[in-house]
């Protein structure tokens, strides 16, 4: 160390310190510079907004990826958000904490889970059930909302019992002494205090969902249409790229990169928003 | 005449604009013990921390004035704290014991200073838990974890480890405060020995432990030092009231 | 007519105790059932031979190796980095404006979808630098996707360690870096290894980045600039494209308990971490 000194190794952090932002940069630049010139030249609104996607024929309309993209989020939101939301206070206020501290570790476990063994169940178990009892194809919006929402609810539970463990104890304490039940005391406080957290994990969560790829690609069906019900078989933004890059060349191949770029801007603003709903519940201590 | 160890000359230090010790100016003698005394608040620990620099370590510091340690101005830009904090040891009041074995402990600072010898390092361990009067305790557990150690061995197990970097000053912020009383009398003795050889600044806000073991005794109130002179005169015939009130215990 | 609190209080319980159930049951479902099918697959001899047949018969074991060298590279570019980051935002600064765009350049970082981390490796690894599909290519992509999460756990292992600690090494007279080395981080480092095993069990699960950056080969790689392919690619392929159902099963199984192998490694180290300190 004697060669460097202490400024120097000081030095030396302080370059390493921007490689996270670096990397950031270098990869929202060849994105763009990919993705960009190809929105310029198409139009962005016959991009986002036409039906046709055929890029034989130089047709490359989005719109129906898009609204499978929302359909299928929200889908997993409506599964995934009360569900976690559920467990994580039934995890952090009714049950023992010994029991929770082992049941939190398992759930995470549930993350750890490779996102293609997920999509595979959904294709080997409930595409079929979807298939048997309700119709259609099976491979749909509907199973792709299933399996997502069950792929967020490691992020959701484990955020909000963060979230609802931060909440003082003095709040608990100071209403259940005034006579309230322990869910009362939930529900008037302490769900109002991680409020924010809570909400911040749910966002997080939604950023997952649009951003999965691969169990969409086996289990949503990938027909390039515009979902009428949720039984249709539908393609999200993520699937069209991945399915399609490994042939892709030219303009075909632009337009997959602008559909990227239309997902970063996305992710971009969805992370943002948690992260400043993270921070509001860090600031509010 | 003994030399001054230190000078102190209008010393003001801040922190986010608050006053905390105000145009404060002494000596310190060496070879001898200084006790630091007055209320929770006054300053005794900012003006300990300010002789070894520790208080830079913090955001919002901020000193005016000198502090000289043998004639020589410690806050220059130039002047190298590191052999500064080698030269000026300082013992907290909590007990740190480091996460590593008794003897991991206490050769931390000499391994840090270069030294690598095995004999050189064993003879540092031997001589400074000796001097911290704990060698005979532990001189077979040396390679225990210093944690087991009970709270009073611990804070002895911190002054050897002070003593191994060979300092001219030891520096003891409430060193006793969370001790029993035989742990406290053993630490005093070991103070009383050390004086000869180093000087030493007690903060203590035990004024009877002052009373027994300081030479000089200073007493802090508010940030200004009210009054310093022999301890022996301060306590029994104080020039200052506010200094009469604090050791009769009308406040404080 | 007013329910009274405790009745509500009991249908509460009920339903969120239900939820929680319904979560944990679709977990051990989905562990259970991929083992059941796979395990009876999984032997010596599916994990140690050579695929044939495009993966209709023979092992996984090129995917096994692929499965390993990915993460490796990743972390021996990562791991550095992130650490050397956290120690930098920990250690040798305050909170500035610098230090808050750093973290926003992190936390976006995290927030990017494994798609678009495969886009860019293609474009960036594969092509512009013209290193092919190959594990040079895949690892790079994966060192850029398990950063942030290094830099996370590092940073939280860091803070974990008392103040005191610092407070001591310097009043001994050490220099910034000394106290580091010497007393902070040691004292990180079952943190920081937690941190780098959830990074790994996270690539071994990664496709969609690998897919395109590392290609798909099933032959046994001979240098970074071969391409290969991991389980999971490999189990994404059999199920697809409707292979071998049986070994795709095998594959799953593999790579379930590879991965949560890696995990309880995790959590292990981590309780050893917090049983020392106490």
């Amino acid at each position: 160390m004697n060669l460097i000194g202490e400024k120097g190794v000081r030095r030396i952090f302080l370059a390493t310190a921007f490689s996270a932002l670096s990397a950031l940069l270098l990869i929202a630049l060849f994105i763009i510079n990919e993705g960009v010139p190809f929105i310029v030249k198409y139009g962005i609104g016959d991009f986002l907004l036409a039906s046709t996607w055929n890029p034989k024929e130089g047709q490359f309309g989005i719109f129906p990826m898009v609204v499978a993209s929302i359909w299928v989020t929200l889908g997993a939101m409506l599964v995934g958000a009360p569900l976690g939301v559920a467990g994580a206070i039934f995890l952090s206020e009714f049950v023992p904490v010994t029991v929770m501290r082992i049941v939190k570790p398992m759930i995470e476990l549930l993350a750890a889970i490779p996102s293609v063994v997920f999509g595979f169940i959904g294709v080997v178990v409930l595409a079929p059930l979807i298939r048997t009892y309700l119709g259609g194809p099976g491979l749909s919006l509907l199973a792709g909302c299933i399996i997502l929402g069950i792929m967020i609810l490691p992020t959701v539970i484990s955020i909000s019992i963060d979230s609802i463990q931060a909440v003082p104890r003095s709040y608990r304490e100071g209403s259940l002494a005034l006579g309230a039940t322990t869910w009362q005391t939930v529900h008037m406080v302490t769900f109002r205090a991680a409020k924010s957290g809570i909400i911040a994990s749910i966002i997080l969560g939604m950023g997952r969902a649009i951003g999965e790829t691969m169990a969409v690609i086996m289990v949503a069906g990938n027909a390039v249409k515009i979902p009428h019900s949720a039984l249709d078989s539908v393609r999200s933004l993520t699937a069209n790229i991945a399915l399609e890059m490994s042939y892709a060349t030219g303009l075909h191949r632009q337009a997959l990169f602008a559909t990227g770029v239309v997902l970063f801007v996305v992710i971009m603003i969805l992370n943002s928003l948690a992260i400043m709903a993270m921070r509001k519940r860090v600031a509010k201590k | 005449m003994m030399s001054h160890k230190f000078e102190i000359q209008g010393l003001t230090v801040r922190w986010h604009g608050n006053p905390l010790l105000k145009k404060i100016s002494m000596n310190i003698a060496s070879s001898e013990i200084l006790g630091v005394i007055g209320p929770a608040g006054s300053g005794k620990t900012t003006f300990l921390r300010a002789l070894n620099r520790m208080n830079e370590l913090e955001q919002g510091y901020e000193m005016e004035g000198r502090v000289l340690l043998e004639g020589v101005d410690i806050q220059s830009p130039d002047y190298d704290v590191v052999s500064l904090r080698k030269r000026v040891g300082m013992v907290f009041a909590l007990p740190i014991a480091l996460p590593m074995s008794i003897y991991e402990n206490i050769v931390y600072g000499p391994r840090l200073a270069g030294v690598r010898n095995r004999a050189k390092l064993d003879e540092i361990v031997e001589k400074s838990l000796t001097a911290a009067f704990m060698w005979n305790e532990v001189k077979d557990r040396l390679d225990s974890s210093g944690m087991r150690l009970s709270g009073g061995q611990q804070q002895r197990l911190c002054l050897a480890r002070v003593l191994a970097m060979n300092p001219e000053v030891i520096l003891l912020d409430e060193p006793c405060s969370g001790l029993d009383p035989i742990s406290t009398a053993k630490i005093e003795e070991a103070l009383t020995e050390l004086k000869q050889n180093y000087t030493i600044v007690l903060v203590t806000n035990n004024t009877h432990q002052a009373a027994r073991v300081a030479d000089k005794t200073a007493f802090f109130l508010m940030g200004e030092l009210v009054e310093i002179g022999p301890t022996n005169r301060v306590f029994t015939a104080p020039t200052q009231k506010q200094t009469d009130d604090y050791i009769t215990g009308r406040f404080g | 007519m007013r329910i009274h609190p405790r009745h509500t209080q009991r249908i509460a319980v009920t339903v969120l105790g239900g939820a929680t159930l319904l979560t944990l049951a679709v977990l051990v479902f989905i562990i259970v059932f991929i083992l059941e099918k796979g395990l009876p697959v999984v032997g010596p001899g599916f994990l140690l031979e050579y695929s044939e047949d495009m993966g209709r018969a023979g092992g996984i074991f090129t995917t096994i190796v692929g499965t390993l060298v990915l993460p490796v590279l990743a972390i021996g570019l990562a791991g550095p980095l992130g650490i050397a980051t956290a120690v930098f935002l920990t250690e040798y600064t305050v909170e500035t404006k610098v230090t808050k765009v750093i973290r926003f350049g992190t936390d976006c970082l995290a927030g990017i979808p494994s798609i678009i981390f495969g886009l860019f490796g293609f474009i960036f690894f594969v092509t512009t630098l013209e290193m092919g599909w190959s594990i040079l290519s895949g690892g790079l992509t994966l060192a850029f996707m398990v950063l942030p999460t290094i830099i996370r756990t590092t940073e939280e292992a860091i803070k974990a360690v008392p103040k005191s600690y610092r407070q001591v090494s310097f009043s001994l007279g050490a220099t910034r870096w000394q106290t580091v080395k010497r007393a902070v981080l040691p004292n990180a480092l079952p943190g920081i290894v937690t941190g780098i095993m959830l990074a790994i069990a996270r690539s071994i699960g990664e496709t969609a980045a690998v897919i395109f950056t590392a290609g798909s080969s099933l032959r046994l790689p001979t240098s970074i600039f071969d391409s290969t392919r991991t389980m999971s690619v490999h189990f994404y392929i059999l199920a697809r494209e409707g292979i071998s159902l049986e070994n795709a099963y095998g594959t799953a199984a593999a790579l379930i308990i590879a991965v949560l192998l890696v995990n309880l490694a995790a959590y292990w180290t981590m309780h050893r971490f917090i049983a020392k300190r106490s």
